[in-house]
């Protein structure tokens, strides 16, 4: 659906902002939509791997001051946080992608 | 009376009622001033402590009931209802403003209520209030959805009152407090009136039902009053109940799996309100001091960021005409500025570091961990993840970037744009120098570090890693696309199989009234024609003997008595 941009909600206070030969943006482009994709793989990556490292030396000096560690033994497993979080959410979308079959009704289902 | 002894909410009830009558510039400044009045009057003048006492037959309500606790939900309360007003300045309907104004007291209203009584007279009048922000929408689908959301909320009021009643006759005291648990009918009823409002488990279709149909503005307001208000019932009267940790951990997890595949971007976001309450509910059923101050921290983060997507939803439906994902998209070019409120909230909301999320959902997952409940604190990371990919990035990626649409509008109203910077900037404020929400927390001291660097390390892996996923998902074209349609949750019980089984057992007594007329029919014809034969026309007992024989009989009779009588 596209929108008239003289045709919104509030008459007296929506006229198109833009005019039509709008300047193109930097994210119209694919390659820049490829590089942000990949600067996200790297930065995922140097987390991992960073994070971790990071992670092992807090954990060593908080050892050092006598303090407790991980409530749970898992917390300590490497990259599991990072892990949990990819995993659980790809798990997350293909279950409700399934879910979808099996709740999907048109629109006007309940009829109003 | 002093103005101290002013109950919290009335200054936003008592304000409601002038509204109608004020014009132009004097309005919006009313609109705005009561809210912030009411404020200044709960910081600076209202005591601790319990005031205006009332005698009913020989109970006493204490309509005023001052503490911590109370405090941290009457302070959002307000500044929630401050923010809304100004979202809504620009609004030319009494009805709307009016009720709103209505509600917000009567929430703020129900907090401060010493006693059951109160409590629940504020509790219903939420209810009747909060109602007509659903119905100003004024369509077909929103009368319906406001009518169920009357029927549920109602229902709460009287499940409350009946376990009041009860509660009163057992233990004749009448006070609003911890009731130690659930452990009999009364604390049983009292339980699930609250859950009613706090959208657990099977009672919470309401909320996704009725939100997304009430108007621009009116969802604003909704998001904040009474769903909180339950929570902090819950706070208030079952603090340590085990069975709230379970039921909010579901509440955390499974309105994820809805908010993913939904389109109406507005009722992704109250799938993710169902999501974060279940993080409340956790902290007050783990009971500790710090977990209690961890389920009231949030709250207070919770408003203020659900109200600030509510907001940037509003603002787009109200340019754009609509809120479905598979409508929008590339609206970043035409409403930059509540595109980067709305990334805001988002963030905060996904508990990234430096906002208001960070600070205040670690604390309940802190004390998850440390009463060492594995299961639970994994479902309540999982849950993190997912709400950072339903709220986080669906919401602002389909509504503001995704494919270009075409649609070109206008930014919002300059008086949406600043409610949704306040919002804003109060969540990364929060974010940044937590301690004065912490000095507000109901139990002192609150010493929680949120700025640790393992703290700050496995958020960022949780989070960026799950926003790769979202990435890899949607460059492998596997995500799934954003389709106009209705989901089927639990209020398909109510809206279609209960009328089902209802007209089921509508045939099903018509059938057997049916089967039930025709054997009586039956039998009386069978009755009749057994009559018929033997009294009808030939029937033996109906054969008629003349007058004249029975002259005859009688002189036969005489004639023998004659006989008798002289032998």
């Amino acid at each position: 659906m596209t929108v008239d941009p003289t045709d919104s909600t509030d008459p007296n206070d929506s006229t198109a902002s833009t005019d039509q030969r709008e300047p193109p943006r930097w994210l119209d482009a694919f390659e820049n939509v490829r590089k942000v994709y990949q600067w996200l793989w790297a930065v995922c990556l140097l987390l991992l791997v960073g994070g971790e490292g990071l992670l092992r030396w807090a954990h060593h000096r908080s050892q050092q001051a006598g303090d407790t560690h991980h409530a749970f033994a898992f917390e300590s497993w490497p990259g599991f946080y990072a892990l949990f979080g990819f995993i659980g959410s790809v798990g997350l979308v293909l279950a409700a992608k399934e879910l979808r079959k099996l709740l999907m009704r048109a629109e006007d289902y309940y009829g109003d | 009376m002093g103005i101290e002894q002013l109950p919290p909410g009335w200054l936003l009830i008592l304000g409601a009622l002038l509204i109608p009558l004020l014009r132009g510039r004097m309005k919006a400044i009313w609109l705005l001033a009561v809210p912030a009045a009411g404020l200044v009057h709960l910081v600076f003048f209202v005591p601790d402590g319990s005031g205006m006492v009332a005698s009913m037959f020989e109970y006493d309500l204490v309509l005023v009931r001052v503490d911590s606790l109370a405090r941290v939900w009457g302070t959002i309360f307000h500044i929630a209802a401050f923010i809304a007003a100004l979202y809504a300045l620009h609004l030319k309907d009494d009805v709307q403003q009016v009720a709103a104004f209505l509600y917000a007291g009567a929430a703020i209203g129900a907090v401060f209520a010493g006693d059951w009584i109160t409590l629940f007279v504020y509790w219903e009048l939420t209810a009747i209030t909060s109602v007509w922000l659903v119905w100003a929408s004024g369509t077909e689908r929103a009368i319906r959805a406001g009518v169920r959301y009357l029927i549920v909320q109602v229902g709460s009021g009287v499940l409350l009152l009946a376990g009041v009643i009860l509660h009163v006759r057992q233990t004749g005291s009448l006070e609003f407090t911890n009731l130690g648990g659930v452990n009999d009918a009364a604390s049983l009823l009292i339980f699930v009136a609250m859950g009613i409002k706090a959208a657990f488990p099977f009672l919470h279709n309401w909320l996704g039902d009725a939100y997304p149909e009430a108007t621009v503005t009116g969802t604003v307001w909704l998001s904040t009053f009474t769903t909180k208000l339950a929570i902090y019932g819950l706070a208030r009267a079952f603090p340590g109940e085990a069975l709230l940790i379970p039921i909010g951990a579901a509440m955390t997890a499974f309105p994820i799996f809805f908010a993913v595949i939904e389109n109406d971007l507005r009722r992704v976001l109250a799938y993710s309100t169902n999501n974060q309450l279940g993080f409340m509910v956790v902290g007050i059923g783990i009971g500790t001091a710090a977990s209690i101050n961890g389920t009231a921290a949030h709250a207070f983060a919770d408003i203020l960021f659900k109200s600030l997507l509510f907001m940037s939803m509003g603002a787009v439906l109200f340019r754009t005409g609509t809120c479905k994902a598979s409508e929008l998209g590339g609206l970043y070019k035409s409403m930059p500025w509540t595109c980067a409120f709305c990334i805001i909230g988002a963030a905060s909301i996904s508990a990234f570091p430096l906002t208001s999320g960070f600070v205040s959902k670690s604390i309940i997952l802190t004390e998850v961990s440390n009463a060492h409940f594995a299961v639970v604190w994994l479902l309540l990371l999982f849950a993190s993840a997912g709400v950072f990919h339903h709220s986080g990035i669906k919401i602002p990626y389909f509504a503001f970037f995704a494919h270009d649409s075409g649609i070109r509008v206008k930014e919002a109203p300059l008086n949406m744009l600043i409610a949704m910077g306040i919002a804003a900037a109060m969540c990364i404020g929060i974010g940044v120098f937590p301690g004065p929400l912490y000095a507000l927390l109901p139990n002192q001291p609150e010493t929680y570090v949120p700025y640790t660097l393992p703290h700050v390390v496995t958020q960022l892996q949780l989070l960026l890693w799950a926003a790769l996923a979202f990435s890899v998902l949607n460059w492998y074209r596997i995500y799934p696309p954003e389709l106009r349609s209705t989901n089927l949750d639990f209020d398909w019980v109510y809206r279609r199989a209960g009328p089902a089984v209802v007209s089921a057992c509508g045939r099903l007594i018509t059938s057997v009234q049916h089967a039930a007329v025709t054997v009586a029919q039956d039998g009386l014809v069978w009755a009749i024609e057994r009559v018929h034969r033997h009294h009808g026309p030939q029937g033996l007992l109906a054969r008629t003997s003349p007058t004249g024989s029975l002259a005859l009989w009688v002189a036969i009779l005489l004639g023998a008595v004659l006989v008798l009588y002289f032998t």
